[in-house]
């Protein structure tokens, strides 16, 4: 495999100037008002271009972009089930490479793009996903996180964040609703030593944009994790997805990173950071949290983050 | 020219699938499979054949992973047994929905649990329902020969459906069978290039696999079961060419010494062979027993397995499978359905024998004809025996 940095020695990055126009996810889908998973879905395909083959998982983007007989995608697009995007799209790049090396098609630098929720990656889907990150295959493979199973109604995941309300984390006397911390993906796709793994936020739609670019041009296997707001499951107001898409990398707890050839790099430093609960007041599934269970999660956001400076080589500014 | 060779059952599968050109071949590891598998492993490495093997981690997986590679207009194999086929079952279900021409071979072996790797048809028959054509083998010839007939089927434009070849788990797929393995130019003249009618390519993009909400899910199934149904024809054709190319003609039913037959042996699979024996056991005897072997079990032969059965006074079906509905095995459900609507209609009585490599001798099918007349001679209503079995 090449080195993911040799591979995107020539990159040109996007510019709010310099931004494609080519729309190979159409816009007449069924995504809820407000949706922040097709923004950020929409930012990814206007990066990659229509020279791409696109596997999804069952989800919200799969529902809402091919109910027959309408499509949404302008290019190719596959969706088999649930849980196994990443092995469906490990066949389809097989299969190019057999039939280009065969001599029956030609080779036209195609990207494979494998699309996921939090519940397809980080749940059913994760053995599918380590299967194929392992394997090699040179897909691109983009996790679209809105932290929580919200196509069948806002049920928890691995993903939900720590303390979120869903309908089956529910808060309660008991219960402070999600019960466990948000589950580290990108660490875990950092794991398989694949060249290119990246967080983004559609409300940093360059960045995500300009990653999503990078993914597709180094040789192997890229992992994209992409915070994806729902204002449905997350009972904020439709016009402040963006907003919360902004406010959870300015207050630390989704810092923006890549790790090229395993080596972390910050995208974006936080300078004043926000205090977390900026982020929660939008959302009311985290209207329950007490002053203590906040500080509890300040803390651990504080401590994580901190972490990741250290793997970026960057000193904690205390 | 063919060649005659002695080989293993399941080398001889993977050789089928070399000369089929295969391009994609996505498989996970499990016994009695194994072998096949690992054959094609060999000759990719070794530059036999120019695939892309892809040692998947699952057989979810390797099912998932064929339907990306079928869908991408690859020529598309796999083989699986048993538990691996219940991992992959539910994208076995979506596969010939999305009409991809996967060819996959099965070691039938019994389901768990108990967890045994011995061979019966439970995986066969766990899968009826799936919507893949499917063969069933009774020797290596067939196994071979039905390989590459799967792939003409599968990716005929007017069938593109998936198809799988069952075959038994140890007795077929482990033993030494002499065998006429056709050379290049023979299959590449049975068997054409894949030219997908559709596929992924950015320059004519399509989307496959899209919602099915209630006003088109309905339609999308009877166009599934009208196309399963209309592969029969292709299927009755390219086993014709194929006998006609090399001189072994196959047909959905076979019938072995059935004319005169006032009871009827009906089997799947290699026992059919210890079954044959039996009848001419019991012919030399001068009981009129005849044998009836369904090779093509989906779609389900019923105008041949009708015409096989006419004239006979009794029937004894033997499954290797347990419904575990109270009413015995799924082969003798279906075969007692295809009779329902026919105003002479045989006496039945359904054995189950074979379950997990339990041997099932010429003396059991003696057994089995001797069964059947008598509790059809003493007006018994029609019911299931396990033989076979300690108590």
């Amino acid at each position: 495999m090449s080195r993911a940095a040799d591979d995107l020695k020539d990159f040109q990055r996007f510019t709010p100037k310099k931004l494609p126009v080519e729309e190979p996810l159409a816009p007449g889908h069924r995504a809820c008002q407000g949706c922040g998973e097709v923004l950020a879905l929409r930012q990814v395909m206007k990066a990659l271009g229509n020279n791409v083959i696109v596997v999804s998982a069952t989800g919200c983007m799969e529902i809402i972009s091919s109910a027959y007989p309408q499509s949404a995608w302008r290019v190719p697009w596959l969706h088999v089930a649930f849980e196994n995007a990443a092995a469906v799209a490990s066949g389809v790049e097989a299969a190019y490479k057999a039939m280009i090396r065969k001599g029956r098609i030609e080779d036209k630098n195609t990207t494979f793009l494998a699309i996921a929720g939090d519940g397809g990656t980080a749940d059913i889907g994760i053995q599918a996903l380590s299967g194929a990150l392992e394997r090699g295959h040179n897909f691109v493979y983009v996790c679209l996180d809105n932290e929580a199973y919200m196509n069948t109604g806002i049920q928890r995941s691995s993903s939900t964040p720590y303390g979120a309300g869903t309908t089956t984390s529910p808060p309660g006397k008991k219960s402070i609703g999600q019960q466990t911390w948000k589950k580290n993906m990108p660490a875990i796709a950092a794991a398989h030593d694949i060249p290119y793994v990246a967080t983004g936020s559609p409300a940093y739609y360059v960045d995500l944009m300009n990653k999503a670019k990078k993914a597709s041009l180094v040789k192997g296997p890229a992992y994209l994790h992409v915070f994806s707001p729902c204002p449905t499951g997350w009972r904020c107001a439709v016009e402040d997805a963006v907003q919360t898409g902004r406010l959870v990398v300015q207050t630390k707890i989704f810092p923006l990173y890549e790790v090229i050839d395993g080596k972390y790099r910050l995208s974006r430093k936080v300078k004043k950071p926000k205090p977390v609960t900026e982020y929660f007041k939008l959302q009311r599934r985290f209207r329950h949290l007490t002053e203590e269970d906040v500080a509890f999660i300040q803390e651990r956001v504080d401590r994580e983050y901190d972490r990741l400076l250290e793997l970026c080589g960057i000193a904690p500014e205390e | 020219m063919a060649k005659r060779v002695g080989i293993e059952v399941s080398i001889a599968v993977s050789e089928a699938v070399k000369l089929a050109n295969v391009d994609v071949v996505a498989a996970y590891p499990i016994t009695p499979q194994t072998h096949i598998v690992e054959h094609l492993a060999e000759l990719v490495a070794d530059g036999h054949l120019d695939a892309e093997f892809i040692p998947v981690e699952s057989e979810h997986s390797a099912m998932s992973t064929c339907c990306g590679s079928s869908a991408a207009g690859a020529r598309t194999y796999t083989a699986t047994s048993s538990q691996g086929q219940a991992l992959m079952l539910e994208i076995c279900y979506i596969a010939p929905a999305l009409r991809l021409p996967i060819v996959m071979t099965v070691a039938n072996r019994s389901l768990s649990g108990p967890i045994s790797i011995w061979n019966d048809h439970s995986d066969m028959m766990m899968s009826r329902d799936t919507g893949w054509i499917q063969t069933v083998a009774e020797n290596g010839q067939e196994a071979f020969d039905l390989t590459l007939h799967a792939f003409r089927v599968a990716e005929d434009s007017r069938v593109l459906l998936p198809v799988i070849i069952n075959l038994d788990g140890f007795t077929l797929t482990h033993v030494i069978e002499p065998i006429e393995i056709l050379d290049q130019k023979e299959v590449d003249r049975y068997l054409p290039p894949y030219q997908p009618q559709m596929r992924l390519d950015p320059e004519d993009p399509v989307s496959i696999g899209p919602v099915g909400m209630p006003e088109v899910y309905t339609e999308a199934k009877k166009a599934q079961d009208e196309a399963i149904k209309g592969s029969k024809e292709v299927i009755l054709e390219a086993w014709q060419e194929f006998g006609d190319l090399f001189g072994r003609y196959y047909k959905p039913v076979e019938t072995y010494r059935t004319d005169g037959a006032e009871t009827l042996l009906v089997t799947m699979g290699s026992l059919s062979e210890t079954a044959m024996t039996a009848v001419d056991h019991m012919r030399a005897k001068g009981k009129d027993v005849g044998l009836v072997r369904i090779r093509l079990f989906r779609p389900f032969p019923f105008e041949e397995f009708l015409a096989a059965v006419e004239g006979a006074k009794q029937i004894a079906v033997m499954d290797r499978a347990l419904c575990l509905n109270g009413a015995g095995g799924p082969l003798a459900i279906e075969v007692k359905a295809a009779l329902y609507d026919e105003p002479e209609r045989p006496y039945i009585w359904n054995y189950v024998a074979g379950l997990a490599g339990r041997d099932v001798t010429i003396e059991n099918f003696v057994e089995m004809a001797d069964g059947v007349e008598a509790a059809a001679a003493d007006g018994l209503r029609g019911d299931y025996t396990m033989i076979n079995v300690r108590e």
